[in-house]
């Protein structure tokens, strides 16, 4: 059981797909101009992680190693078009925001790269833990970078305004911003990691 | 863990088939459920955004139409809601107009009463930069409603219109007062012919409902 959760959490902190793994950059970069925005990407991600990871292990023995790759493409982007239907359908207003990210969520690293080195090689429970504690890592990474590049650059968190439009520095929520912050949140996640041990 | 399949071509074929015909068939049952709804959506936000760009007093009849105008050396032709009051007075139209913006196509609707004055617009879709280009859905656009584009000049105030425009996102302003623009040109251009058409009652009933 111990074993279980150890695989949950490492996707939290200890193996965190962005701040550590730097897997999935794109979505990142791309979507967290806001912290809703960030969030939500996060979760769409961690629905989609989670599976296409039992499924990949589910059928894992029937997939013959050479075809693999195209094997764990179809089956995440079948996932990836049932939620963009599902969410046009039924939360047209989050669509309307994420509409754009939702179909980039086929190419994002993590996904495959999960599939690949965890999923395909272990069984069922397992594999949907790791996509759990995966997904939750993504998602938390993005709502704190979020977070940051929102209340800098539109001085609001989560569309709540906190600092008048004065304060704003516009650059937070353009390209720029999105690589200046992601490498100071990372370099302060290492600075932590290297006190704790 | 079970044993991997040996990658003969029999196996590959069939997992591949196997796999993408049940995706095939599984994405087609989750369309199959949302389409319908996704259809009423849209149909609902096209209705809303018609209501929000042209409020109108009273028993007012939609009648769904299209505007053919050449903008700039181009032939463009845009759908449109004419509204007719209860008598089948002409009253005003909502009219659909697009441009490109700063990261992709804006499609907007605006609303214009008989006399041409600008109602309201709406944006229906686009994929500006979120937190700059994007927020043309807030405050700037409602800086064109009761302007009358006859002595109001729809561009940015950089250009020497009487625009504002949106700080950092000049490109998306330009696009959106253009898209105002080509609507309100195509508009003037055709409306005469509906100010003469009077729809009876009858033909109301008829012609009446929105279209998709």
């Amino acid at each position: 059981m111990s074993n279980n959760l150890q695989t949950f959490t490492k996707g939290l902190i200890k193996e965190n797909p962005i701040l550590v793994l730097l897997l999935g950059c794109c979505p990142t970069l791309a979507t967290t101009t806001s912290a809703i925005n960030g969030m939500s990407m996060g979760l769409a991600t961690t629905f989609v992680l989670v599976l296409s990871n039992i499924f990949i292990s589910l059928l894992k023995g029937f997939i013959p190693d050479k075809v693999r790759i195209p094997c764990f493409i179809v089956v995440i982007a079948s996932f990836v078009t049932v939620v963009q239907l599902v969410m046009q359908a039924y939360v047209p207003d989050i669509y309307e925001t994420l509409g754009l990210f939702i179909p980039l969520i086929v190419v994002n690293c993590i996904v495959l790269g999960r599939a690949e080195a965890f999923a395909s090689k272990n069984p069922v429970f397992p594999s949907l833990l790791d996509g759990l504690g995966m997904g939750l890592g993504f998602t938390l990474a993005l709502t704190l970078l979020g977070c940051i590049r929102e209340f800098l650059g539109s001085g609001s968190i989560f569309g709540l305004t906190i600092l008048p439009e004065t304060a704003n520095i516009l650059v937070f929520i353009l390209p720029p911003g999105a690589f200046i912050c992601l490498g100071f949140v990372i370099a302060i996640v290492n600075k932590l990691k290297k006190e704790s041990h | 863990m079970a044993k991997k399949k040996e990658s003969t071509l029999i196996n590959m074929l069939v997992a591949l088939l196997v796999i993408a015909a049940v995706s095939g068939g599984v994405l087609g049952l989750v369309y199959g459920v949302t389409k319908d709804t996704i259809a009423e959506v849209d149909q609902k936000k096209n209705e809303a955004a018609i209501k929000a760009v042209l409020p109108l007093e009273g028993e007012i009849t939609f009648k769904a139409d299209t505007l053919k105008y050449n903008y700039e050396g181009v032939d463009l032709t845009f759908p449109c809601n004419l509204a007719f009051d209860a008598n089948g007075n002409f009253k005003g139209a909502a009219v659909k107009t697009s441009e490109s913006g700063f990261g992709g196509k804006i499609d907007m609707m605006v609303g214009f009463l008989a006399d041409g004055t600008i109602k309201g617009t709406s944006v229906l879709s686009h994929s500006e930069t979120p937190g700059l280009g994007a927020n043309m859905t807030g405050k700037f656009k409602d800086q064109f409603i009761d302007k009358n584009p006859a002595s109001y000049r729809l561009t940015v105030s950089k250009d020497g219109g009487d625009v504002d425009a949106i700080t950092a996102a000049t490109i998306t302003s330009r696009a959106f007062s253009k898209a105002v623009d080509k609507a309100y040109k195509a508009f003037e251009a055709n409306k005469a012919q509906f100010m003469n058409h009077k729809i009876s009652p009858i033909t109301k009933i008829m012609e009446g409902g929105l279209d998709k």
